[in-house]
């Protein structure tokens, strides 16, 4: 129990302490250094919790996708980002006293929520989290999602399919002066245009 | 104090968020900070419904978490892709410089 208790406020105070660097950090880059360093701890976090699969999907698609996508982004732009950081201590007060108010809201949204709620229903949907020695969490996660959620699960993949048209598209460009193979003009091409016999007289050169 | 229960977990999730809206109000010029920012709330969001998912034993915050996952992706490849396109016409990616619609 004490184990678990020290994992968790480490991993919870790492990953703190990562989001405050990500929002505070001086060069874009360490912002997506730190960001990455958050996700790994938020998948400490599930694993604590008991949400294996999506730790591991957490650490896949964010760390391996999405943050490799930012920081590609940040060092192909090339940006002045000390122009940018300008304003920054203006903006400082305001953003904290925002944060603050919604902090205290959420906080008094919690403690109100836990004196009126004083015990919670055991499940509220039908969909119970098997016992471990039954189904370990991939397969329990497996066993709703192509069943019960497949619909939903299509539409996810739509999303993604969506996405990565939209970006390809966005990001596509035709340049002039560039020399591509043009495969339908090499297919139709016939030999009378392309091959041209030379009666070549003796000694005489072409 | 050693007894890790819903409310610690739903503590950091409400710090996380709001480190979230605190990015976008402190790096307001800078638009990967922001899209940074919004990553760190959704993944605020998703700590959130996997902590009511165990404590409730309900598989479908799980799920649904996996879903947010997924939006959350096909978020950051499409606003990147318009950043990448802004910078191209206009280099410059600073949010005030984009007033072009006039909105």
């Amino acid at each position: 129990m004490i184990v678990q208790a020290l994992a968790f406020y480490m991993f919870a105070a790492i990953t703190v302490a990562a989001g405050v660097m990500v929002v505070s950090a001086r060069n874009p880059v360490h912002s997506v250094l730190f960001l990455i360093l958050a996700f790994f701890n938020a998948a400490g976090l599930f694993v604590l919790m008991g949400a294996e699969f999506l730790a591991m999907i957490l650490v896949v698609v964010y760390v391996g996708a999405v943050a490799v996508l930012f920081l590609f982004v940040v060092m192909m732009l090339d940006i002045n980002y000390a122009v940018m950081r300008q304003g920054f201590l203006q903006y400082l007060p305001v953003g904290l006293l925002i944060g603050l108010v919604l902090l205290v809201e959420l906080a008094l949204v919690g403690f109100s929520w836990v004196a009126s709620t004083p015990d919670l229903p055991a499940s509220l949907s039908g969909v119970p989290i098997p016992p471990i020695d039954e189904a370990h969490n991939t397969e329990a996660i497996g066993q709703v999602i192509y069943t019960k959620f497949a619909y939903l699960f299509q539409m996810a993949g739509l999303v993604l399919l969506v996405a990565m048209v939209g970006a390809i598209v966005l990001t596509l460009r035709q340049r002039d002066g560039v020399r591509r193979q043009s495969i339908s003009a090499q297919v139709s091409r016939t030999r009378e245009e392309a091959v041209e016999v030379k009666q070549v007289p003796s000694r005489s050169g072409v | 104090m050693f007894e890790i229960g819903l409310e610690h977990y739903l503590s950091v999730a409400a710090i996380l968020f709001t480190l979230g809206i605190f990015g976008i109000f402190l790096n307001r010029k800078n638009v990967i900070i922001i899209l940074m920012s919004i990553e760190l709330m959704l993944l605020a969001v998703n700590i959130n419904l996997v902590a009511f998912s165990t404590h409730l034993g309900d598989l479908v915050g799980q799920i649904f978490a996996i879903f947010v996952l997924t939006v959350a992706a096909a978020e950051a490849a499409i606003g990147l892709a318009i950043l990448v396109v802004y910078f191209r016409n206009r280099g410059s990616i600073a949010v005030e410089d984009i007033n072009m619609m006039k909105g």
